[in-house]
């Protein structure tokens, strides 16, 4: 097996992945008490502890079977991934096709589980995924997911990481992005002992669009990584991100950001911008914003704010009768409320809401 | 009723409130004048329970019962009310959820039943229009990008809205151009009841014109100097401060 990466490896700095190598996995239980899904009404595909639950699946026209993975990139987690992976979501929008709203929902309860999936859209296809990834006890979740997007096409891909808070979550997603195509993504972080989430969007046509966006709330001791490399590779592209952290007793936050623009991409419309708020004196944030740009018509800004809540703010919600517990959360919810910006499905919408609410009750 | 007696207070190990003594009657309105730096804000801070403030000494009675130990959302829910002087934006709170949240807040502490949000609409709507402000206001985030007068504004809104028995209003009329003066009044006199009271902190005798108080005092260096009728303004207004610490 590829090792897992190690801190001397510069994108690898702030995440120490030696607890999850000193552990050993035992084969996942393949029988697990049917979890808890998402009262959502749209089609969904259910994996339990690394493999196809059919029993709890809807059987999707666009679903296809899942082929084994030849994997040329460098990423040590990819190459784990590929060796290991044996099962995983493989979906084929064809052109000009809107497939409305799919869920995709993994449970976990034990072992190491290397989940590839696949999600291809036709040109002009469109698509809502929505991802619930939950869990109890200790494993090792370690997803690839492959997207490529059409000229036109529309994916909103919004993530739930709502892992077990004593495993490991490692996610990869790949998005590759054709002309006018946009890539809409919102990500959740809730579990996990330690949990990344690493993107790499490449805007590839002309015009190609994306958002990556994210709200980390972490308590305890947990740790939660964003990692984004957006690449420029075309003229007149966008991107967005705005990954907005909350921390409170111990718990350590990453945001690294690297947006690359090629000497072809002029007119790059870049913009990101990380923000913390420390609830604790304990809880930690590091920010590393990166920019390399070798265009020279370019728009790209980026922005980093630390900080604790505005105790002034507090008062005014406070001096018109609000409990302080309850102005608190309503401060924190609109600290999010820019991250939530591409969740324009509304029961998604009120999924995620219902995240942040139990997460603030149960903090 | 309210009564300060002998209220200091300091922040850090500066005094700034050096026995304040005050009474204001129920159905009372009374107008709080004072230099730049006097205390003004800081007692109006105090009375609504801010942090930061050390009360070294003296009582704060409203209806009654000893507010000091009150947390500031309790104060609300009893009846008082702070209009800011410098109201704070909430970016991210939407200025009908904040209004909402406070309503319900303080009428479930009060034993009344909440609002839902067709009702609420309902009574802010007739609310905003007495006062002459757009429903739009409503839809944006509180205080984010209000100019003046409309921050100011917003805040006899929330008085309106949570119907206080006593408001505070810290400098409501600076900013205020000569009708939005008006309409201000207008919104502070329609609360003119037996059970409401109101301190009005000023510099100007203008705003006076339109609420006019029962009774005026001079807060200077942390004191109250002198107290008077609606004409003490008017001297105020003609020879200023000079004079009157020592008095
Ligand atoms: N947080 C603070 N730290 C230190 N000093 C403060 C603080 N807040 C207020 N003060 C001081 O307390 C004094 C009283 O201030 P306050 O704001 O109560 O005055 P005011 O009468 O409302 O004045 P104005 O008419 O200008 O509004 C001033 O000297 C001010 O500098
Ligand atoms: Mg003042």
């Amino acid at each position: 097996m590829t090792a897992l990466p190690t801190q001397r490896l510069e994108s690898w700095r702030y995440t120490d992945l030696r607890a999850l190598g000193a552990m050993s996995f035992a084969e996942a239980p393949a029988a697990f008490p049917p979890p808890e899904l998402p009262d959502i009404a749209a089609p969904r595909l259910v994996f339990v502890n690394g493999l196809f639950d059919a029993a709890s699946s809807a059987a999707l026209p666009f679903a296809r079977a899942f082929l084994p993975v030849a994997e040329a990139d460098e990423l040590p987690l990819a190459r784990i991934n590929a060796e290991q992976a044996r099962d995983g979501m493989t979906l084929e929008i064809p052109a000009g096709v809107d497939a409305g709203v799919v869920l995709l929902v993994c449970h976990a309860s034990g072992g190491a589980l290397h989940l590839r999936h696949r999600v291809t859209l036709g040109a002009g296809a469109a698509l809502t995924l929505l991802e619930v990834v939950k869990g109890e006890g200790v494993y090792w979740h370690n997803p690839v997911t492959d997207i490529a997007l059409g000229q036109g096409a529309r994916l909103a891909h919004y993530r739930l990481q709502d892992e077990s808070r004593e495993a490991f979550h490692l996610a990869t997603i790949r998005a590759d992005v054709a002309a006018d195509a946009a890539y809409e993504s919102f990500t959740a972080v809730l579990g996990a002992k330690l949990s990344r989430a690493e993107f790499h969007v490449e805007l590839s046509g002309p015009k190609a669009h994306t958002h990556l966006n994210a709200a980390q709330l972490l308590g305890d001791s947990q740790h939660g990584d964003f990692t984004s490399v957006v690449r420029h590779r075309a003229p007149d592209c966008g991107s967005r991100q705005t990954v907005k952290s909350v921390l409170s007793d111990a718990a350590r936050g990453v945001f690294q950001g690297r947006i690359e623009v090629e000497r072809v991409a002029q007119k790059t419309d870049g913009y990101q911008m990380s923000q913390a708020l420390l609830l604790s004196p304990a809880a930690e944030m590091d920010i590393k914003p990166e920019l390399r740009i070798f265009a020279d018509d370019v728009k790209c800004s980026h922005g980093a704010t630390i900080g604790a809540l505005d105790e002034e703010q507090v008062f005014y919600l406070r001096s018109r009768g609000i409990p302080e517990e309850m102005a608190r959360a309503m401060l924190v919810r609109a600290f999010l409320t820019e991250a939530l910006e591409p969740v324009t499905h509304e029961e998604a919408h009120a999924l995620f809401e219902a995240a942040i609410a139990a997460w603030w009750s149960g903090k | 009723m309210l009564e300060i007696k002998n209220l200091s207070a300091r922040i850090g190990d500066k005094d700034i409130l050096r026995g304040v003594t005050l009474s204001v009657p129920d159905g009372e309105i009374h107008a709080i004048m004072g230099p730049n730096g006097a205390g003004k804000s800081t007692l109006s801070y105090v009375l609504s329970g801010r942090e930061g403030y050390e009360v070294t000494g003296g009582e704060v009675i409203y209806n009654g019962q000893d507010i000091l130990a009150l947390t500031p959302e309790a104060r609300a829910a009893a009846g008082m009310f702070l209009a800011f002087q410098y109201p704070v934006e909430l970016p991210g709170v939407g200025n009908a959820n904040f209004l909402r949240t406070a309503l319900n807040a303080v009428r479930r502490a009060r034993g009344e039943a909440e609002l839902d949000a067709v009702a609420f609409l309902k009574l802010a709507r007739a609310a905003l229009k007495n006062l002459s402000m757009q429903d739009d206001m409503l839809k944006r985030n509180v205080n984010v990008g209000f100019s003046g007068g409309e921050k100011k504004r917003n805040e006899v809104l929330q008085m309106a809205l949570l119907q206080p028995g006593l408001a505070i209003l810290d400098e409501t009329d600076s900013g205020l151009d000569i009708d939005a003066l008006k309409i201000v009044a207008e919104g502070v006199n329609a609360l003119r009841s037996p059970a409401f009271s109101a301190l009005v902190i000023t510099h100007y005798q203008r705003l006076l014109d339109y609420i006019v108080p029962d009774k005026v005092h001079v807060l200077a260096a942390g004191r109250i100097v002198r107290s008077g009728g609606p004409e003490l303004a008017l001297e105020l207004e003609a020879h200023g401060y000079a004079g009157l610490e020592v008095a």
